[in-house]
């Protein structure tokens, strides 16, 4: 029964990595998601593997074409990250990548709640080492509020779990939708691994603090983890078109004035997921199919461009943008290789973003959307404008930094691993139907007619233009450190603020509470002392005499009152 | 390090750079002018204007641009502005110390 194993060769693959060393190790961790993807290939949608738990009937692995796509492109990212992290001798930085896909890939399989609940919390458990990994004081606090935020997401899932079960639905994971309390409360979970709106900073706090190779794991599994489980879960969903276009508009604003260019693909990574939600939200096969087939290429090129400012950061040590430029002159195929996948990302025909981004456009418009429409073209704009043109041009062009006389090109397997996902890039783009054959629903989708790519080159070679001509006239806002304010900052200031204000107002009632009983406490001890010290009323000695003399006067009128 | 010595590279050279921008300039007008001559078939009317796409590109970057330099006054702060921690000690403020002596 293979598939009660799918996740066995990635977990296998962690443990070995964690107990061998040198070319061994090397060969087991590349050996892992090749066996698992071979295992994957095995298996025919409808092979399922069904246990029972207290006579509850649970679905540890359920097998269709949703979750054997999402199969192959985890073992495919992990993959490509194992090689760009062979260089690694950090060993828990290693086991805990290998267990992460594992638990991604367990958790596209997961046929009920309860096991995708456990693979849940074992990415938020998994994915967080890869940013403690870095051992810096800010990754330390940023991997903290990671987890706890990864956690609350599994806990919601849990008690939305725990309702939906209670509710009579049984614990098969199958279309859930917002009706009931429990649906919500799932909806949620989902949505704060999205990285949806208000709940999205822990993905821009903690990727740029991450190791150079773990951004390149955490930026392909927890948010497609995510995406995968609103597929499945809320399709044709309408608050998620509405939540979609937000999600892919208001990161570029962010995108454009962040410093830390892995933070600017971290909100343009929040800006790509906001097309797929769109997608899922529109619900129709089209785009449905180019919600799946989007999130498939965006962990390519993401992971492309995530790998090649990984690589700077590598060789430098430095991530800002207003610290970099120039690198294009001892770092060429790096810089190479970061702009095929800008091209991607920035959806230029032959390159794979196209063929999946028109899909969800065009799905989109077909549903008469129109606004939404108008602003997924301002975001497919604005993507070319930060991803596409400001990380190259900052990391590798721009003003020259003072890195370029230290820099040279990453170590090879970096290299290596890059250029295997801009091979896959542009062979997906030229080649759309290897990836449309995978995907859920049957589609004769053709990207490539005169009209669409037309309408594309256009909007791209407009965006550049708007670039060129800003940054000519210097309106072009420069890179500043800096940070700057977003939602997190409810969290990270405010509340702590406001948690010292009223422990300082507490601890001021506490004083004066404490002072007014201590006062009354001496007042007490004093009148005490005024009434028992020795000249006091009630310690004053008696003479025998006048005891003698009232006892007669209480016999004398014992006896009067007999007589009476 | 006399100049010579250095190695130039690509875009070290003014004429280089001229040329990108003037091959950009080139793409653009054609791209406009292939908007006259092929017959886009579009599901909406706002297609159909002329040079709708190179229009809303530009200008949704150049708004995109300004509003983000205006939300740069907004929300930008200093680099180390969540590692400074200042603000209020309760526990080293005047009048606290007190109840923990007596």
């Amino acid at each position: 029964m293979p598939e009660a194993l799918v996740t066995l060769p990635l977990f296998l693959g962690a443990l070995l990595a964690g107990i061998t060393r040198g070319k061994l190790r090397s060969i087991l961790m590349l050996a892992a998601p090749v066996v698992g993807a071979y295992l994957v290939y095995t298996l025919t949608p409808g092979q399922n593997f069904e246990t029972t738990l207290f006579d509850k009937p649970l679905t540890p692995v359920r097998v269709d074409s949703l979750s054997i796509l999402f199969g192959y492109l985890f073992h495919l990212a992990a993959f490509i990250g194992v090689v760009y992290s062979l260089h690694l001798k950090d060993t828990p930085q290693l086991v805990a990548s290998l267990a992460y896909a594992a638990c991604a890939v367990g958790a596209v399989f997961a046929g009920d709640l309860l096991a995708l609940f456990l693979y849940w919390e074992g990415l938020a458990i998994t994915s967080s080492i890869l940013v403690f990994a870095r051992r810096s004081g800010r990754s330390l606090g940023a991997g903290t509020r990671y987890l706890l935020v990864q956690v609350f997401s599994g806990v919601l899932l849990l008690a939305g779990t725990i309702a939906w079960a209670h509710g009579g639905n049984g614990l098969d994971f199958n279309h859930i939708g917002l009706e009931s309390m429990a649906g919500k409360l799932i909806f949620v979970a989902f949505g704060i691994k999205a990285s949806f709106p208000l709940v999205h900073n822990w993905l821009t706090d903690s990727y740029p603090e991450a190791t150079p190779s773990g951004t390149v794991f955490l930026s392909a599994f927890t948010t497609k983890v995510a995406i995968y489980a609103l597929a499945r879960g809320y399709a044709g969903t309408e608050q998620l078109i509405y939540i979609g276009v937000m999600m892919a508009c208001f990161p570029i604003f962010y995108a454009v004035i962040a410093n830390d260019l892995r933070r600017v693909l971290a909100y343009s990574l929040i800006n790509q997921l906001g097309f797929m939600v769109v997608g899922i939200g529109v619900g129709t096969e089209l785009a449905l199919n180019g919600a799946v087939a989007h999130a498939f290429n965006d962990v390519l090129f993401k992971g492309l461009l995530m790998m090649s400012m990984g690589a700077v950061l590598h060789v430098t040590g430095e991530m800002r943008g207003s610290e970099l430029g120039g690198l294009y002159k001892k770092m060429p195929k790096t810089a190479i290789l970061c702009m095929i996948g800008a091209a991607s990302i920035s959806a230029f025909p032959l390159f794979n973003g196209f063929v999946s981004k028109s899909m969800i456009v065009t799905a989109v418009l077909e549903e008469g959307h129109e606004w939404v429409w108008l602003g997924l073209l301002f975001a497919a704009a604005g993507v070319f404008h930060h991803a596409g043109i400001k990380i190259p041009f900052f990391a590798f062009f721009g003003h020259n930094s003072k890195h370029i006389e230290t820099a040279h090109e990453p170590p090879k397997n970096m290299i290596i691993a890059m250029t295997i996902a801009a091979c896959l890039c542009i062979g997906i783009g030229c080649f759309p139907r290897t990836l449309y054959s995978l995907l859920p629903y049957a589609t004769d989708y053709s990207p490539y007619d005169a009209s669409h790519i037309l309408a594309q080159m256009q909007l791209l070679a407009f965006s550049a233009l708007a670039f060129l001509s800003l940054k000519l006239y210097e309106i072009y806002p420069p890179e500043l450190r800096s940070t700057n304010l977003d939602a997190q900052w409810v969290y990270r200031r405010f509340a702590p603020t406001l948690a010292r204000w009223v422990l300082h107002f507490v601890i001021r009632i506490d004083t004066a509470f404490r002072r007014t009983a201590l006062r009354l406490m001496g007042r007490g001890v004093l009148s005490m002392v005024r009434h028992h010290r020795s000249e006091g009323v009630l310690a004053r000695s008696w003479p025998t005499g006048s005891m003698v003399f009232w006892v007669a006067v209480l016999l004398g009128s014992t006896l009067l009152m007999y007589y009476v | 390090m006399t100049e010579n010595k250095e190695k130039t590279y690509l875009f070290d050279n003014p004429r280089n750079v001229k040329l990108v921008i003037r091959g950009l300039l080139v793409v653009c007008i054609i791209l406009v002018i292939l908007d006259l001559i092929i017959h886009r078939h579009s599901v909406h009317p706002w297609e159909h204007i002329f040079a709708f796409y190179p229009v809303y590109g530009f200008v949704s970057c150049v708004v995109l641009v300004l509003l983000a330099k205006e939300l740069r006054k907004l929300v930008m702060r200093s680099e180390n502005y969540y590692d400074a921690y200042p603000d209020i000690d309760p526990f080293n403020d005047d009048g606290s110390q007190e109840d923990h002596d007596a």
